[in-house]
């Protein structure tokens, strides 16, 4: 009897011991904190957090809303730009600062295309709509190429590389309209980022479960992932394996060009509009923890999409129950920056040793007493 | 292996490394650069007082810059610098006007704010290994955010600060003899700068023999060239790593207080984008991202050059806010671009002598 329950005990922890060292404990852990730290706010809180409420909206159609919809509607952008920004972690070991930028010349190009030199919108026909999407994705698909090759046949850093489209981004997206700040006034535009009329989920979830069923498939079918970690771990290397390392570099920028154009048109048919300065701002930040978040090394190498994806929605959570606690929205990075730094130290390797050989000396100790009693 | 070997002997014989063509292109590129403003726009650049008010404008960028470039040399990044210059900035004015606070107290107050972000950004770089992008990036949030929550309780978040003895202070000139000009009322005016001026040279000069003569700055350049052979010369990686980044925090906090002693007033939306030209102006000086290669004096001229591009923008009438970020963005990849070939022209140079070689086989 005694045997058997030894051998249990020992087998849970090492169960327990799989469970912390795989790569989705850190999101998982950090969800589960959010979500109790919430549990535990509804005691104070008139309204729960949990609530899911059917409403309708000006428009008569039927409409979820509540904290966890918000989530699920305002982290898609951030959980699509999560997959580009994991794959060129993975390949270049460094991460695009420029997306916000980029996010901002997408959607200028799909109002200029909408809007035409009016400025203003009033119906949105489905050809204009493929075609403005179509001209964004090429151009945020060229933006992606520079920064790519700044990166791989320049060898410059990619933050650094980036740094070029961050700074002048703003201001192309602001000069492709002129200075002009287009409107569309059609409700077919909203589509989008709002509510399909008899479908109460907000559309952004839908494009964001497509792009990440895109990207499973991909990964699934073809050998990208493969060759993005192998070039992240060592470049010369998969170049003698036949790999060419360039071309998955600027691949991995161009994947992520893609992902720019989807969040640029998500984000102006939110704001059925544009605001230069003001739209997709510190987006990068937030993509770049959200890889950071999933427990991928920001040095490259091996990367794990699925921890980055549900880290972006771990932000966004965040960010949710931050407002929920009624934290003014410039005072919110202080507070995410503590988040940051608390799960940076958890996950650092360094501090998971010291952790381990401290818990080994405890529960020796443990022992000793027990043998000794 | 013998390629190898070929180049190292090249690089003696020349006597210019590639650090230092770095640094020559860059003071080169600058004074071309107000050479030309000067013979086709003439005006305003002929005055002497035109490159006085770039450095009274950009002393705090200059200091900053300063510490970029040196943690950069250490191999590291900190782009938490422009948060930290708002969060000084706002916190001396509150101190000084709300608190009744004198302006050595604000100093005071400036190189703590500092020194507290560079110990924990240090000690989380240096002795737990994370990233330093991610931990500056959670110190720029934690600026960012801490700018607004302390100035959350005053009636309004922007205000002028109106202490007597600040303002006295604030308009100190230092008036440079001989490089006047007559203005339109033809009047006479002397040539002036600020004492954030006489601060940023103070610091260049500093840094720069520090960086050039000290024990401490060749560390600096041997951690960031290569960790693993400065760990077996016996040099401390770790705290060198740790120094660096207090040292870069702590010109920070120097350079939001100068900054605050320019423009004299609080606002959570001071200094944005302050990190960005940091590190832009630290890669038009030479210094590399990866480390080990770097110059001060090149942080320096990259300064001076980056204000020049925003002159030269702004006199050739482009009116329009875009052009400000397109030609300067434009700069940056050009100097990237010339790094990158400068880097690999040993490269490139031995394909083409081995091509001729051949021909003459």
């Amino acid at each position: 009897m005694t045997d058997v329950k030894v051998k249990k005990e020992f087998s849970i922890g090492a169960f327990m011991g799989s469970i912390l060292r795989h790569q989705i404990f850190i999101p998982a852990a950090a969800l589960v904190i959010l979500l109790l730290i919430n549990l535990v706010g509804d005691f104070f809180k008139d309204s729960s957090f949990f609530t899911i409420s059917l409403l309708h909206n000006s428009a008569g159609n039927p409409v979820l809303s509540g904290n966890l919809i918000s989530v699920l509607d305002f982290g898609s952008e951030l959980a699509i730009l999560a997959i580009g920004m994991t794959l060129v972690t993975a390949a270049t070991g460094g991460q695009d600062i420029s997306v916000g930028a980029t996010i901002a010349i997408a959607g200028s190009v799909v109002l200029r295309i909408v809007c035409g030199a009016d400025g203003v919108a009033y119906s949105v026909s489905p050809g204009t709509l493929i075609l403005a999407f179509g001209a964004a994705c090429v151009v945020a698909m060229i933006c992606g190429a520079f920064n790519g090759v700044l990166v791989a046949i320049f060898r410059i850093q990619p933050m650094i590389a980036t740094l070029i489209l961050f700074t002048a981004g703003r201001s192309i997206a602001s000069w492709i309209n002129g200075g002009a700040l287009p409107r569309v006034n059609a409700e077919s535009f909203t589509y989008f980022a709002g509510f399909i009329p008899g479908i109460p989920i907000p559309t952004p979830f839908f494009v964001a479960v497509g792009c990440i069923i895109i990207i499973a498939i991909v990964l699934k079918v073809t050998n990208l992932g493969l060759y993005t970690q192998a070039v992240g771990i060592n470049e010369s290397s998969s170049k003698l394996n036949g790999i060419n390392p360039v071309s998955i570099k600027i691949l991995s920028f161009v994947i992520l060009g893609l992902c720019v154009a989807v969040c640029g048109l998500l984000k102006v048919s939110r704001a059925s509009g544009i605001t230069y300065s003001v739209i997709a701002k510190d987006i990068e930040m937030d993509a770049i923890l959200a890889v950071a978040l999933g427990g991928n090394a920001l040095s490259g190498g091996k990367f794990n999409m699925t921890a980055s994806i549900m880290g972006a929605y771990v932000i966004q959570m965040l960010t949710t129950t931050l407002y929920r606690f009624e934290v003014e929205p410039d005072a919110l990075p202080a507070y995410k920056a503590i988040v940051v730094i608390v799960l940076v130290v958890i996950s650092a390797p360094t501090v998971r040793e010291k952790a381990k050989s401290l818990w080994t000396k405890m529960t020796k100790g443990q022992k000793k007493v027990k043998e000794v009693a | 292996m013998g390629n190898a070997n070929k180049v190292t002997l090249q690089q003696k014989k020349s006597g210019l490394t590639d650090a230092n063509l770095l640094l020559i292109i860059t003071i080169v590129v600058f004074f071309v650069m107000y050479a030309s403003a000067m013979a086709f726009l003439g005006e305003g650049f002929l005055k002497a007082q035109t490159l006085f008010d770039m450095l009274n404008n950009n002393a705090a960028l200059i200091i900053v810059s300063c510490g970029m470039s040196l943690v950069m040399i250490c191999g590291g990044i900190d782009i938490s610098v422009g948060g930290v210059v708002a969060l000084v900035s706002m916190c001396s004015g509150i101190f000084i006007e709300y608190k009744g606070g004198n302006i050595y107290g604000a100093l005071a107050v400036s190189i703590a704010i500092g020194l507290a972000f560079g110990i924990v950004q240090g000690y989380l770089v240096a002795y737990l290994n994370i990233q330093p992008f991610i931990v500056s990036l959670a110190g720029m949030f934690f600026a960012k955010g801490m700018t607004t929550i302390v100035s959350s309780d005053l009636e309004s978040s922007t205000f002028n600060v109106m202490n007597e003895a600040f303002v006295k202070i604030k308009d100190i000139d230092i008036i440079i003899p001989f490089l006047g000009y007559t203005n339109k009322h033809g009047k006479y005016m002397d040539a002036h700068i600020e004492i954030g001026v006489i601060v940023a040279i103070v610091i260049v000069v500093l840094l720069f023999c520090v960086l050039r003569w000290s024990k401490l700055g060749r560390n600096f350049y041997a951690v960031g060239g290569n960790m693993q052979s400065a760990l077996m010369l016996g040099i401390n990686v770790r705290r060198t790593k740790f120094l660096s980044h207090i040292m870069c925090s702590l010109l920070a906090g120097i350079g939001g207080f100068v900054y605050f002693l320019h423009i004299g007033s609080g606002s959570p939306s001071h200094a944005s984008g302050m990190e960005m030209n940091a590190i832009a102006s630290s890669i038009i000086g030479g210094t590399m991202l990866t480390g080990g290669v770097g110059n001060i004096i090149g942080t320096f001229f990259g300064v001076l050059s980056l204000s020049t591009i925003q002159n030269i923008v702004s006199s050739l009438g482009l009116g329009e806010a875009w052009w400000t970020g397109i030609t300067i963005a434009a700069m940056l990849c050009l100097f990237l671009v010339v790094q990158s070939i400068i880097m690999s022209r040993q490269k490139i140079m031995l394909a083409v002598r081995n091509f001729f070689n051949r021909r003459k086989n």
